[in-house]
């Protein structure tokens, strides 16, 4: 860590003069600072191991115990959606990758790195911007890992309980356009949410209250639409809450129900990141760290 | 050479300081922190701000398809204060004083409407979207399980008014039922020509005697009821009756399949009526106006009598055929016959007050660690289990205070504002509301302490938070909003994890005589409500006690 903090730091001096190229370099650098900090602390493979896992392992039981009456198995009776059934571990997941964004950043705070940081790259958005790349590229691994085995889990499990081609269900494949956009909006979620939970930590600067409001954003918007009898007030909920437009991202089967199609759920979620970015990136800026 | 004697204290030594100046340092903690304030605060005001938005209307099919936006009448209210669903045909004269009827059913058959071009999801009103199929109807033959035909005595025709029937039902066997939430069973199997069964109802002041009988000679009691809101002395409506519930089949207490109205249609013979004052003075009355989708012929919803027409026929002397539908019942928010909603919407803030307890439980032991300040606490107190202790019963107390203030106004106040903005909320005894409110003070006040033990297992306050938030929040969202989990697996979450102590939530009681989703998404819990905070307390003993022995055994 520290020689990586050090080359970071000694790159303004050796190369003082000004330009594109420069700017590109300085970025490289905190990028590669980041990377160095992030892949020498302990606890980081552990939880990137942990997203994929437990993403899984709830995917197995939730396709484990999933059971249709004989005889209303067939999709009209059930409305199942083999997809997001395999999926369903995302609930989990997007905790852990909530957990991957605040740590990168609001770890920092915790320790008072940051002062170290921000001595050895002064310019602030340089910073946010290679830890959100470098959280984003370690989400991204993770959550190919967590969705395949996902999906693999599916496609293992759910025809044995009723979902099977006999019953006139597609069997889950990435050959098939709907589960590929699918799987391909749930790894884009999970990146999305640890970039979100980056930029409210950088906001916020205190881990704690960071995954708090993550966690509060994501979960209390389904709760409380699950529950108003207020059709239309629940229903712009749904088209603005993180989780539900994620959810409708990853639905392949009755999208006209929905209140939004899948990009343009994977799109509210996007847009809920790149606010909170622009929050922190504020704060970081324009705050004393 | 001088001597220096040894340093000596002036100080007296003290003992270690009593509980009592623990649970004082540990209060001072709580109140001098300003974010800890601050959360205090936010429990109180966050979930108000979360019933405010809430307007419902209702809309009503109008001739040509289209739609209209109308406010959502409220369910009458039955003699107990309960909400009630009351629409049934009645065919009915004065009853000046005590008397009673007596006749023979000989016959029940229905018939129903249902969409076949849209088949109805299961568990279709999860995430408040309940869609009442609008597309054309078919009709078919066929009683409904609940459907009801038989004699009533009933105070008078307004919805709402106390009774107490005799009544065959469409698969459940003869009944006995009374202001609206009273069912007795009574002789079983179904009726024909060739099996029929005579009933009969005695009143006696404000009591109703019902009897069966297989022949009309040998009369079995089936009960005997005070009937409330029947007056002791005056008049009251006697005679035949038929109501029939919205056809919804269910699979494994899901909705599944289409729904649509239905009716009834009872044969009587041997009608025998004592205690009136004339004869022949008959007179038919549609209670209620009947809820439901429109039906063939592009008629408006709310008359699917139109084609399934309420009506009696007189074919003989004591010998009727009364045709009805409606349900007459308690009021289950989420039966098919319903338009209500239920109270728990005025407590769906309270989420936001456990996020905020939950985090400060779990600061308020990890912040502890962060700073070094756990050596300076353990130098003044060394009995690590008094310590902990008495931080529990400073945030336990602390918590349920503010807890119990927050839901002591959000939940009236929240029902209040619900009701102006159109919302038809069943009401609620005021001891349930009661047991609503401290219950979920409880629950908050628990789920603190219980992020408090894992924050000092943890040591870190993001570990104590994510683990409590993951334990609590996503079995609640796989057991009550979503419908990822069957049924079965969504109880025993619901029984097994900390999430069983919503159950104290449950407004309603189930009813086994109407048919309806009792599923968590609805309401209905799978514990009663003092056991499912009882597993909350379960899991927080638990963690406290692994959180002292660690505590104990770990250096600080």
């Amino acid at each position: 860590m520290t020689s990586a903090v050090a080359s970071a730091a000694a790159s303004p001096a050796t190369t003082a003069g000004r330009g594109p190229g420069l700017a590109a370099s300085r970025l490289l650098l905190a990028l590669h600072a980041e990377w160095t900090k992030l892949r020498t602390l302990p606890g980081t493979f552990w939880l990137l191991a942990a997203t994929a896992v437990l993403t899984c392992a709830l995917g197995v039981a939730v396709s484990a115990a999933y059971h249709c009456t004989a005889g209303y198995c067939s999709p009209a009776d059930t409305g199942a959606d083999p997809a997001k059934l395999a999926l369903s571990g995302l609930y989990l997941g997007q905790v852990l990758a909530a957990c991957v964004g605040v740590l990168v950043v609001g770890g920092e705070y915790g320790t008072g790195m940051i002062r170290v940081t921000l001595a050895a790259v002064p310019r602030r958005l340089h910073v946010l911007a290679a830890k959100a790349v470098v959280v984003a590229g370690v989400t991204l691994a993770a959550s190919v890992v967590a969705v395949g085995g996902s999906l693999l889990a599916g496609r293992l499990l759910l025809p044995g309980k009723g979902l099977s081609a006999a019953n006139g269900y597609v069997v889950l494949s990435l050959a098939n356009g709907t589960d590929l956009r699918a799987c391909c909006c749930a790894v884009l979620y999970l990146v999305t949410i640890a970039l979100l939970a980056a930029g409210i930590a950088a906001a916020v600067k205190n881990s704690g209250a960071a995954i708090g409001i993550v966690l509060g954003l994501l979960f209390l918007f389904p709760i409380v639409t699950a529950v108003i009898p207020d059709h239309t007030l629940a229903r712009h909920l749904n088209q603005i809450s993180p989780l539900q437009a994620g959810s409708d991202a990853q639905t392949t089967v009755g999208l006209h129900a929905l209140p939004l199609t899948p990009w343009q759920g994977m799109g509210v979620v996007a847009l809920w990141a790149v606010g909170a970015l622009i929050l922190g990136g504020l704060v970081l800026r324009f705050r004393d760290a | 050479m001088t001597v220096l004697a040894p340093y000596r204290s002036s100080v007296a030594p003290t003992r270690p300081p009593g509980f009592l100046s623990l649970l004082l340092a540990e209060w001072t903690k709580l109140r001098t922190v300003r974010g800890f304030l601050i959360a205090l605060l936010l429990v109180v005001l966050l979930p108000l701000g979360a019933t405010l938005l809430s307007r419902s209307s209702c809309s009503v099919m109008t001739v040509g398809g289209s739609s209209q936006s109308v406010a959502c009448p409220a369910a009458p209210v039955g003699p107990d204060g309960e909400a009630v669903e009351d629409s049934l045909y009645f065919v009915h004269q004065a009853l000046p004083a005590n008397g009673s009827i007596t006749a023979q059913v000989t016959g029940v058959t229905g018939e129903y409407a249902y969409s076949a071009s849209k088949p109805h999801p299961p568990g279709g009103s999860v995430g408040g979207t309940r869609v009442n199929a609008a597309g054309p109807l078919s009709l078919a033959s066929g009683t409904q399980p609940w459907s009801k035909v038989g004699i009533m005595i009933k105070a008078s025709t307004s919805q709402g008014s106390a009774y107490a029937a005799m009544l065959v039902t469409g698969s459940n066997g003869t009944r006995m039922q009374w202001d609206y939430t009273g069912d007795t069973a009574g002789l079983s199997g179904a009726v024909s020509a060739s099996s029929p069964r005579w009933l009969r109802l005695v009143r006696s002041g404000s009591v109703v005697t019902g009897y069966d009988s297989l022949n009309g000679t040998t009369w079995t009691e089936v009960g005997s009821y005070q009937v409330h809101g029947l007056p002791a002395s005056g008049t009251v409506q006697v005679g035949l009756f038929a109501a029939s519930p919205t056809h919804q089949p269910f699979i494994g207490g899901l909705e599944a399949g289409p729904q649509g109205p239905s009716l009834a249609t009872g044969t009587f013979d041997g009608v025998a009526v004592s205690g009136t004052s004339g004869s022949g003075s008959w007179k038919g009355t549609a209670i209620g106006s009947g809820d439901g989708p429109p039906i063939p012929g592009g008629r408006t919803a709310g008359s699917p009598r139109s084609v399934l027409s309420s009506s009696y026929h007189q074919t003989g002397p004591g010998a009727f055929t009364v045709s009805g539908t409606g349900e007459i019942a308690p009021d289950v928010p989420s039966s098919p016959d319903s338009i209500g909603a239920s109270v728990q919407v005025a407590l769906s803030g309270m989420f936001f007050a456990l996020v905020v307890v939950i985090i400060l439980g779990a600061l308020f032991a990890a912040a502890e660690y962060r700073r070094g300040m756990i050596r300076v606490t353990f130098a003044a107190a060394p009995s690590r289990w008094q310590v902990l202790a008495a931080k529990s019963a400073v945030l336990f107390a602390a918590t349920f205070v503010v807890g119990l203030i927050a839901v002591g106004i959000t939940l009236p106040v929240g029902l209040h504002m619900l009701r102006a903005g159109g919302n038809p909320i069943d009401p609620i005894p005021a001891l349930t509301e009661a047991r609503m409110i401290v219950g979920t003070a409880l629950l908050l006040a628990f789920a603190a302490v219980l992020a408090l033990a894992i924050g000092t297992m943890a040591r870190r306050s993001m570990l104590a938070i994510v683990t409590v938030i993951v334990v609590i929040f996503i079995p609640y969202i796989l057991a009550n909003a979503t419908n990822l989990l069957p049924l079965s697996a969504q109880e025993w979450l619901l029984r097994a994890l900390p999430v069983a102590a919503f159950s104290i939530q449950q407004p309603y009681p189930p009813y086994h005589q109407v048919l309806a989703q009792y599923t968590p998404s609805s309401g209905y819990y799978p514990l009663s409500p003092w056991t499912g905070v009882g597993v909350l307390v379960l899991w927080a003993a638990v963690a406290l006690a692994a959180a002292g022995w660690l505590l104990r055994r770990r250096d600080v």
